[in-house]
């Protein structure tokens, strides 16, 4: 896809993710409201596709555009599909708000500029999970275009040699990166992950399991 | 003109997420703090994956042929906030299940999910 298109798709995405939000808070029908935030949900979800991150971008359209709103609708059904309107002009709100969106922006300005290949976030660890999940990566620098003098040369050529041999050791064999470190260095993540899922699954079983009970008992006083 | 074209993507997340914390502390009905603490969340998931990004990259999945030249990418996108957030989401979502059935069992005792309601029929003796 040519650099223009992309870059003119990724503005009428982030339109339209400006207007869905602001639409969401003046949004008094609760039904409307949370389809607009399954909408939401897909267009970050078509934003992340771009940023190269697919294995997000389809969590996030499963799981956040769709269980998610569906686990809304369900609520909506067992309690009221309408809001109050507010009753007065919330200026406290939007000054707690703007104070620290500023503060936000004004620390921005020490970021990496986007897209840029020495951010420090591509410094460090990452390079080493890269070469030793897939050993054919290990030509791969994370500078791509950097010059090298003879010396360094050398020296990187012991660190490849270095690097292939742990990848020997230590290579996952999956050919997603993100799949490898997720599954296999980070394995206790997804461990600590099904932990909180079957706490909050337990969790919402033990609040919605009373509400039966009390309706069977107010069927039998009946 | 540089800082806009380097950094507009930090300020679209930033601009998302104080719009979704707006909701939490304006809006007085507990589905609607529930929906703006979900935007706030995906704005906290935007900003990590665009600080994955690198130009000129693709998704780090090999071997990486491009689609129509066929030559093998050199460059790849960080994969390290991918895993970051895949975990994320998930627990995302059953934190928010949690919030959900919550608001059902507030509504099933106190017959209304508005704030000021619930918090008038509190103090009533």
């Amino acid at each position: 896809m040519p650099a223009a298109v992309t870059q003119i798709t990724v503005i009428l995405l982030l339109a339209l993710l400006a207007c869905t939000a602001t639409t969401i808070v003046r949004m008094r029908d609760l039904w409307a409201a949370v389809m607009l935030t399954g909408i939401f949900s897909f267009l970050g979800a078509c934003w992340m596709l771009i940023l190269d991150a697919p294995d997000v971008a389809f969590t996030e359209a499963a799981v956040g555009a769709g269980i998610a709103t569906v686990l809304m609708l369900g609520t909506l059904a067992l309690t009221s599909r309408e809001a109050k309107p507010p009753e007065h002009f919330p200026i406290l709100p939007i000054a707690v708000v703007v104070m620290p969106g500023a503060a936000l922006v004004f620390g921005t300005f020490d970021m990496p500029y986007f897209g840029d290949p020495f951010a420090p976030a591509h410094s460090h660890v990452m390079p080493e999970y890269m070469s030793d999940t897939v050993p054919d990566v290990r030509q791969i620098e994370s500078h791509p275009g950097e010059p090298q003098d003879a010396h360094s040369d050398e020296h990187s050529d012991s660190q490849r040699n270095d690097s292939q041999d742990r990848g020997a050791h230590h290579g996952v064999g999956v050919p997603n990166i993100i799949t490898a470190v997720l599954a296999s260095y980070r394995g206790y993540d997804t461990l600590g992950e099904t932990v909180v899922i079957f706490t909050a699954g337990i969790g919402v079983l033990l609040l919605l399991r009373g509400r039966r009970e009390r309706r069977d008992v107010e069927e039998d006083g009946e | 003109m540089k800082e806009i074209l380097g950094l507009y993507n930090y300020w679209v997340v930033i601009f998302l997420m104080m719009t979704g914390f707006y909701i939490v502390i304006a809006r007085r009905n507990l589905i609607k703090k529930v929906i703006g603490l979900s935007i706030f969340q995906i704005s906290v998931f935007l900003l990590y994956i665009t600080m994955g990004k690198v130009t000129g990259g693709t998704a780090p999945i090999l071997p990486a042929k491009h689609f129509t030249t066929g030559e093998d990418f050199q460059t790849f996108s960080n994969p390290l906030p991918s895993v970051l957030i895949l975990t994320a989401i998930v627990v995302g979502v059953a934190t928010t299940a949690l919030a959900l059935a919550l608001i059902v069992r507030i509504h099933e005792e106190y017959g209304t999910i508005e704030e000021d309601e619930i918090l008038e029929q509190d103090r009533e003796p």
